[in-house]
C-alpha cells in the first residue's frame, strides 16, 4: 500500500480536506500487514500528553491479556519502553477501559477521553512486536480544534486524530 | 588466593592507572527494567579489557550481595563461575529498584624495617613475620631457599598479607585504605530511590539509573560521607568497542555541588567509574583513603 510511503505532511493535508469540523474526539490506528516468516501481533499503546508538557494519560494498551505462566503477557509491556516510562509502569494492569487484546492488521478507532480540557496535545502511539521492531508515532492535535495524522514506517500505519 | 589478588590488583588499577590500561570490573544485568515482580534478571560478572566482553577473569558470584527495594537482603540464585565470566540470577519479587553488587575494603601500603622497605597486601607471595627473611626475623638469619640449578635465585619478596602482620619495630608506615564499590540497579515496575549509607563515595542519582534515554542528559550526584563531593573523576565508556574504531571514553569531573551531567552518544550499556581520594580513612593506621564506585547503566533509544 502507498500508506507506508506517504510523507507525514501529506496525510495532514488530506485530513484537512476531508475533515468536517474536527472535534479531536477519537483516534484511528492502523496496524499494518507485515509479511515476515514469523509474525506476532504487536503490542500497542496510545497516550496523550499536553503539548506544553505534563502528565501522560494512557488511552489504550493492547497486549496479550490472557497469557499466563512463567512469561505472562505483561512481561513484555516494558518493551513499549517510552510508554512504560511515561506511565505504563504505574498502571495497575489490566486497567479497566484501557487494556485490550492485541489486534490483527487493520484499522481501529478508539475514543479520546471526553473530559480532556481544551488545549493542545500530542497523541503518541507506540508499537513493539515480538521478533520485530518498535516504532513511536506522534500526532499533535487540539481538543476542541483540529485533528491531525501521521504515519509510521514499519510497525505502525496511519494514525489519525479526528 | 591468586584470584583474589588479581581482583585487588584490578581494583587498585582502576583507581590508579589511566583508564585505557585498566582491567575493568563489571556487572551486566540482562535488563535494567522489568514489567513485573514475577521475573528474574541474570547478571554477568567479570574483569576484562573490553566492555562487556569477558576476556580476562571471572568475578566470583559468592562476593555479590543483593538488596531489595525495602532494604532487606535478596538472594543470589544459580551462581556459577566460568573461566571468563561469573553469572547468577536474582528474583525481583518486590516492586521498585534493587541494588546488586559488592563492596571491598582493603588496606595497602609500605613500611620499613631498618633500611628495607616492605609491602602490605597486594600482589605476590606473602611472607609472614618471623618466617625466614620475615620482618621480625634477625637480619641474615634465613637465606632464600635454594633455587633449582639453572634458574636465577629470586630475591625474597618483602611483603606481609595484612596490617596486623606489621612488626612492632616497623618505621615509616604509609598505608592507604581502599574502598571499592560496584553496584548495578534493576527496577521491577516503577523506580524507587535507593537508600544511602552516608559512608565513603556514594552514587546519588538525580536521573534514575533505570530511566536513561539517549536523547536526554543523565544527571548524577556523588557524595563522600554523605556530603556532595566536588572534583570526583568520572569515566564513562560505552560497551561494544568491537563495533567501532575507538573507545570513546568520556572523562568528566563533578562540579561544586557533586553533580555530573552525562550525554550519551548512542543508546546501549555504559560503564561508569568514579574515583576520589582523601585523608579520612576509617582505619586509624592508614593515612589516606582511595574510593571507587562503578556501575553499569542502560541507556535506551527514545
Amino acid at each position: 500500500m502507498t500508506r507506508t510511503k506517504i510523507l507525514p505532511a501529506l496525510p495532514l493535508l488530506a485530513a484537512g480536506t476531508i475533515a468536517t469540523p474536527a472535534l479531536a474526539a477519537s483516534v484511528t490506528v492502523t496496524v499494518p500487514q507485515i509479511k515476515v516468516a514469523e509474525y506476532h501481533r504487536p503490542y500497542v499503546a496510545g497516550w496523550v500528553e499536553p503539548a506544553a508538557g505534563g502528565n501522560a494519560r494512557t488511552i489504550f494498551v493492547w497486549y496479550d491479556l490472557k497469557k499466563r505462566g512463567n512469561e505472562p503477557g505483561t512481561k513484555w509491556l516494558a518493551d513499549l519502553r517510552t510508554w512504560w516510562r511515561k506511565g505504563g509502569r504505574s498502571l495497575n494492569l489490566p486497567a479497566d477501559g484501557l487494556s485490550g487484546a492485541t489486534r490483527a492488521p487493520g484499522s481501529y478507532t478508539v475514543a479520546i477521553p471526553a473530559n480532556l480540557p481544551k488545549g493542545d496535545y500530542v497523541l503518541k502511539v507506540e508499537a513493539a512486536r515480538e521478533t520485530g521492531g518498535r516504532e513511536l508515532v506522534s500526532v499533535p492535535f487540539t481538543v476542541g480544534g483540529k485533528g491531525g495524522s501521521a504515519s509510521g514506517k514499519t510497525e505502525l500505519g496511519t494514525v489519525t486524530v479526528r | 588466593m591468586r584470584f583474589r589478588s588479581i581482583l585487588i590488583a584490578a581494583a587498585a588499577s582502576s583507581v590508579l592507572a589511566t583508564p585505557a590500561l585498566a582491567h575493568r570490573m563489571w556487572l551486566l544485568p540482562s535488563t535494567s527494567t522489568l514489567a513485573s515482580t514475577n521475573e528474574y534478571v541474570t547478571v554477568d560478572a567479570a574483569v576484562s579489557n573490553d566492555l562487556f566482553y569477558p576476556d580476562h577473569v571471572a568475578m566470583d558470584p559468592a562476593q555479590v550481595s543483593v538488596w531489595a527495594p525495602d532494604g532487606t537482603e535478596g538472594k543470589v540464585e544459580n551462581p556459577s563461575k566460568g573461566r571468563h565470566r561469573g553469572t547468577f540470577d536474582v528474583a525481583l519479587n518486590k516492586a521498585g529498584t534493587w541494588k546488586i553488587g559488592m563492596e571491598r575494603t582493603g588496606v595497602m601500603g609500605t613500611f620499613k624495617v631498618g633500611a628495607e622497605e616492605w609491602r602490605v597486601g597486594g600482589r605476590g607471595r606473602p611472607q609472614g613475620p618471623g618466617a625466614p627473611g620475615g620482618p621480625g626475623a634477625p637480619a641474615g638469619a634465613g637465606a632464600p631457599p635454594a633455587a633449582p640449578a639453572g634458574t636465577p635465585a629470586r630475591p625474597p619478596m618483602r611483603m606481609v598479607p595484612t596490617v596486623a602482620d606489621i612488626p612492632a619495630n616497623a618505621t615509616d608506615i604509609k598505608l592507604t585504605e581502599s574502598v571499592t564499590r560496584n553496584f548495578v540497579y534493576v527496577t521491577a515496575g516503577a523506580p524507587t530511590k535507593v537508600a544511602l549509607t552516608g559512608k565513603g563515595l556514594e552514587f546519588d542519582p538525580i536521573t534514575h539509573p533505570d530511566e536513561l534515554v539517549s536523547d536526554e542528559e543523565g544527571s548524577f550526584r556523588f557524595l563522600i560521607d554523605g556530603k556532595p563531593a566536588a572534583g570526583v573523576k568520572i569515566t564513562v565508556v560505552p560497551g561494544g568497542k568491537k563495533y567501532r574504531e575507538a573507545e570513546d571514553a568520556q572523562e568528566l569531573t563533578t562540579g561544586a555541588d557533586g553533580t555530573v551531567k552525562i550525554k550519551w552518544p548512542v543508546a546501549g550499556w555504559y560503564w561508569l567509574n568514579a574515583s576520589a581520594e582523601d585523608a579520612k580513612p576509617s582505619d586509624k593506621k592508614a593515612s589516606a583513603r582511595r574510593m571507587a564506585f562503578t556501575t553499569t547503566l542502560e541507556v535506551v533509544a527514545p
